[in-house]
This record gives C-alpha cells, sequence and structure tokens, in this order.
C-alpha cells in the first residue's frame, strides 16, 4: 500500500502528520513514551530499595522482633566504624580477593587473549570451548569444584604430587582459603577478560604493528612496546568490569566456605548478608549494604577516571 | 630463522593446550564423575578408566524434586526474560535512536550495585505482601539483573539497523511507532532472540534472589542443588550428575550466542 505518490523522497524523516490524533500524539511523544516502562520499572525494582535501605540504615531494627524500626541516628555507623570486630576484617578479605582475582584475570586473559588472536586450525572451537567456564552455572561450578579440593582423596591433591608438590588443605585451613577462592574465581572470570582483550585486539590498527616490524622489532618488544600501550583502555575497561565483580563475590564464596574456616574468607557480601538474613539485623545490615556500595561506586568511578585518561 | 618460528609454533600450541585444559578441566572432571560409580569416585589416585554407568543420572531424574526445581528454572527465566523484553524493547530502540545517554548511566549503576542492596526492602516488601515464594516475586527480582542486560544487548542490535530503511518508512506513511513494529523489529528479529537466550541464562544462573526470595515452591536449580549438597555432601556421583544436567542447557545456549557474549557482560563498555 504505497502512499507514496510523488516518487521524489527529497525529504528524509520530516515526514508530515499522519493516522488518528492518538497514533499523532504516540508519535510526538515517542522520546518518552519508549523508555517509560523501562524507567518506572528500574526505579520501583532499583531505586525505591536503594533509597529504602539508606533510610533503614539509621535505624534498628531486627526483621524477627515484634517491633517497627526505631530511629537510631548514625549509631549503625559509629558501631561499623569504630566497634565492629566482623567489619575490617570482611573490608581487608574484599579488597585482597579483588586485588588478587583482577590481577589474574587480566593477566591470564591478556595472555590467553593473545593466543586466540593468531590465526590456526580449530581458533573458532578454542575460541567457543573457552568460553564456557563464565557461562556454566556457577553454584554448580563451586560444588564440582569443592570434589576437587578434597584434601584426602581429591584429584586437586592428586595432580599436585604427581609434579611433586605437597598437597594442600584448600578452602578447608585459614591459611589458603583466599588462595583457593581465588583460583575458582580465576578459573571462572578469566573467559570475561579473554573475551574482552579479544575484542580490543582485533580493533587495534596496523600501521604501528608494521612500522614496529619494519624497524625489527622481535614480537617481545612488540609486545611491550607497542600492543600493551595500544591496549591500555581496554584493560582499563576489563580491570573495572572484574573489580565491580569481585568485590561484590558471594555465589562461590557462600557455597564452597560460607565465609569459614572461622571467619577467613568473610568478604563484605557475605557479611552483609549473615547480617540480613541470618541474623535478621536489617537496620544494622542496610547500614553495611550503603558502605558497601559506596565502596563499589567509589572504585567505578575511579577506574572510569583513570579510563578517560588512558584514552 | 626457521627453528625460531619452529620453536615458537611450538611454544604456541603448548600455552594454548595448557590454557585450555586450565579452563575446561573442571568441566571436564565434572563429566566423568557424574558417570562413576560411588566407589570409582572416592578412589584415590582418581580412576580416568572406568565402566560408566547411569545410575546418577537415574537417581537425581527419579527423584521427586528435581524436575519440579528444573521447571521453577525455567518458568522464572522465561517469565523475567519476557518480561523484560516488553518493557526493555522499546526503551533500547529509544536508546539507540534518540542517543538517550543517560539513561544508559541508569543501566551502568545498575550493573555496579550488589544484588543484596535491593534484597532487604524486597524482602520486607514481599513478606509484607505475602509474596515470598511466589513466581512473580521472584521474577521480579531477577528482572534487576535482566532488564539491563536486555535493554543493553538490544541497544546494540537497533543500532545496526539502517536508518535509510526507517526513513523510508516514515515517507511511505507509517507513524513512527508502526516504523519500530513493521521494520526495526523483523530487521533485529535474530538480535531478539540472541537477547532472550542471554536473559535466560542470566536468570537460569542466579543465586542469590532465588536464595532469599524463592521458597518450597519456586525454588530454583541453583538452591536445590545447593541445599542437596548440605544433607548429602558425600554423594559426589549425584552432585556431578546434577551439575551436569544444570549446566549442559546453559552452554549450550551459549553456543548460539557466543558472539554477543562480551557486550552483555561489559554493557557495551567497549564502544565507549
Amino acid at each position: 500500500m504505497a502512499t507514496l505518490t510523488t516518487g521524489r523522497a527529497v525529504a528524509p524523516a520530516r515526514a508530515r502528520p499522519r493516522g488518528s490524533a492518538a497514533e499523532r500524539w504516540i508519535d510526538r511523544n515517542l522520546r518518552w513514551l519508549l523508555p517509560g516502562p523501562a524507567v518506572v520499572t528500574l526505579l520501583l525494582l532499583m531505586v525505591f530499595p536503594l533509597v529504602y535501605t539508606a533510610y533503614l540504615s539509621l535505624h534498628e531494627w531486627y526483621a524477627s522482633s515484634v517491633l517497627g524500626p526505631q530511629f537510631v541516628g548514625l549509631q549503625n555507623y559509629v558501631q561499623l566504624f569504630a566497634r565492629d570486630e566482623r567489619f575490617w576484617p570482611a573490608f581487608v578479605t574484599t579488597l585482597v580477593f579483588t586485588a588478587g582475582s583482577v590481577i589474574l584475570t587480566v593477566v591470564l586473559g591478556l595472555g590467553i587473549a593473545h593466543l586466540l588472536i593468531r590465526v590456526f586450525p580449530g581458533r573458532g572451537l578454542a575460541r567457543t570451548l573457552m568460553l564456557l567456564p563464565m557461562i556454566a552455572t556457577p553454584v554448580a561450578m563451586a560444588l564440582v569444584w569443592m570434589t576437587m579440593m578434597s584434601p584426602t582423596i581429591g584429584v586437586l591433591n592428586w595432580l599436585l604430587s604427581c609434579v611433586g608438590l605437597p598437597p594442600s588443605a584448600w578452602v578447608s585451613s585459614p591459611r589458603s582459603v583466599i588462595a583457593a577462592l581465588l583460583l575458582v574465581e580465576t578459573w571462572m572470570w578469566t573467559p570475561m577478560t579473554t573475551l574482552i582483550c579479544l575484542a580490543g585486539l582485533a580493533a587495534l590498527p596496523g600501521e604501528p604493528f608494521e612500522s614496529a616490524r619494519v624497524d625489527g622489532a622481535s614480537s617481545r618488544q612488540v609486545f611491550w612496546h607497542v600492543t600493551l600501550p595500544l591496549l591500555r583502555a581496554t584493560l582499563v575497561v576489563a580491570a573495572l568490569f572484574r573489580t565491580i565483580d569481585a568485590l561484590k563475590v558471594f555465589d562461590i564464596v557462600y557455597v564452597m566456605t560460607e565465609g569459614g574456616p572461622g571467619f577467613a574468607s568473610e568478604t563484605l557480601n557475605l557479611y552483609v548478608f549473615q547480617t540480613s538474613f541470618k541474623y535478621l539485623n536489617l537496620g544494622y545490615a542496610s547500614a553495611l549494604i550503603v558502605v558497601f556500595f559506596a565502596l563499589i561506586a567509589g572504585a567505578s568511578l575511579l577506574l572510569i577516571r583513570v579510563r578517560r585518561s588512558a584514552w | 630463522m626457521n627453528r625460531g618460528r619452529l620453536a615458537r609454533g611450538a611454544g604456541f600450541w603448548l600455552l594454548l593446550a595448557a590454557s585450555l585444559a586450565f579452563l575446561l578441566f573442571p568441566l571436564v572432571w565434572m563429566a566423568l564423575g557424574s558417570f562413576k560409580t560411588q566407589v570409582d569416585f572416592m578412589a584415590y589416585p582418581p580412576k580416568w578408566r572406568f565402566s560408566p554407568t547411569l545410575a546418577n543420572y537415574e537417581k537425581v531424574l527419579g527423584g521427586s524434586d528435581f524436575l519440579r526445581f528444573a521447571l521453577n528454572s525455567l518458568i522464572i527465566a522465561v517469565g523475567s526474560t519476557l518480561l523484560s523484553l516488553l518493557v526493555g524493547t522499546p526503551a533500547a530502540y529509544g536508546i539507540a535512536r534518540h542517543r538517550q545517554t543517560r539513561l544508559g548511566l541508569l543501566l551502568l549503576s545498575a550493573r555496579m550495585a550488589p544484588g543484596i542492596a535491593f534484597l532487604i526492602p524486597w524482602f520486607i516488601l514481599f513478606s509484607k505482601l505475602r509474596m515470598i515464594d511466589t513466581y512473580p516475586a521472584v521474577m521480579l527480582t531477577h528482572m534487576v539483573v535482566v532488564l539491563p542486560l536486555v535493554i543493553w544487548v538490544l541497544v546494540g542490535f537497533f543500532e545496526e539497523v539502517p536508518a535509510e530503511l526507517e526513513e523510508a518508512g516514515l515517507i511511505d506513511g507509517c507513524t513512527r511507532l508502526g516504523v519500530l513494529a513493521r521494520i526495526a523489529l523483523p530487521l533485529a528479529r535474530p538480535g531478539l532472540v540472541a537477547t532472550a537466550i542471554l536473559g535466560i541464562i542470566s536468570s537460569w544462573n542466579n543465586f542469590i534472589f532465588s536464595l532469599v526470595i524463592a521458597g518450597n515452591h519456586t525454588r530454583t536449580l541453583p538452591v536445590a542443588i545447593f541445599n542437596f549438597v548440605s544433607y548429602d555432601s558425600l554423594n559426589w556421583g549425584g552432585l556431578t550428575a546434577a551439575s551436569t544436567i544444570i549446566t549442559l542447557p546453559v552452554l549450550v545456549m551459549a553456543f548460539f550466542v557466543q558472539k554477543h557474549i562480551v557486550r552483555g557482560l561489559t554493557l557495551g563498555a567497549l564502544k565507549g
């Protein structure tokens, strides 16, 4: 049904209004009608809870109590920073875990991406298989890792013995638990940094490499002096997303150690969760969440700023 | 020169093999273990050659609850993804066509926020409404993860629809809404399918929301398998069989959408 009669399609997009009055009204207001439902949904699902959490953080309230929330001002925050014996260890554990996770996944991801960017038979298959750890259901995989880490009959200790190393207690000792969790985390999220680095490597311009080769640079020199500087922005993006996710780590820790042994692997997210849903101390947990959220937002903004300057 | 290249070639294959071995070993271990008898699984040193059994799968699938939990996972994943597509598709189109970058920032902060930051208010709200352990409540919470993902991936697909086609539609007498329905949506259909798959995967894998908001009636597979381990911690065969069944559909789905995964995970931050 062509209503086009003149055949002269000269003025693009600036069409005369057509249709009923209602249709014209919709067309005129499309700019906010289109995102409207999503914005309302996000506000209800996310912004309202955040505001309510901030409000609740100024109150004392146990979900098990018959009393409603009692206003206590900043008392929760004072206790958190000055008297809470679990907050600071959890804070440090979170930072250590995050630093380890970011460094390991970014370095390994860059290395693997550097392999997979080359052309070789079976590259497509290798790229697909490489993705799997990141897609597999985290809870299920954490449980599989638990069987592998069994101190007595686990396959990992068998592998260690094959190369002549002493067995490890993995997650059952406070000394090795963070390293063991980092191993699982690195396994799970290296595919993500690999993907990001692959995209970055594929988008690099060819000329700097050619001129470096003409100048007789070795492939190691090319990597350090050409690839890495050009890839800096990509690496910052990878670090940004890994930082956000590692600070929030929950699934593997909750499943494998529940913060133990003792509190050796209790991260902030774990501590918040236990405070909320084990002790039902909702007011105090809300204060913890506000601080936790501020930490993530702060780290993200810092990295976004670094990224801007790296561009 | 030639020798150097050859050595580097060998080094390359060695490194590649080592990387893949590291990334795939747990999955291979899981698949192997699911076919082992309890005795074979508990053997040390680990057995690499054993007579495979299907008993673990029979036990897991024959158990009364596993299929019910799988159905819950499916209902919640499909439901939260469809709802997200419903409100997310127009928004993604708007962002792609009108360059609404402030909306993008809202989505980025959604990606940043820890899930636990929303759980307390929902827990209170859904408790008051007596909606804990109902499908709508679990679906809504899953949407916090799925909706930003869906919008962001779709923006990329809509940006690929050539604007000339839409202008032609306007000249031919379509309303702008008609252009969305008759031109942009059909052209972006493969993108809609890929987006739906990514949404389903992220809901299927979700743990923390289901842990708090779901109960006996709506329990999803990740929570179910976690509970299973706490009362039957030594049944490794059953555990790996269940893990394989949970993971396999996700891996198969991922196979079809691997090109779009990086965008979904980073909310398009690579494009700047």
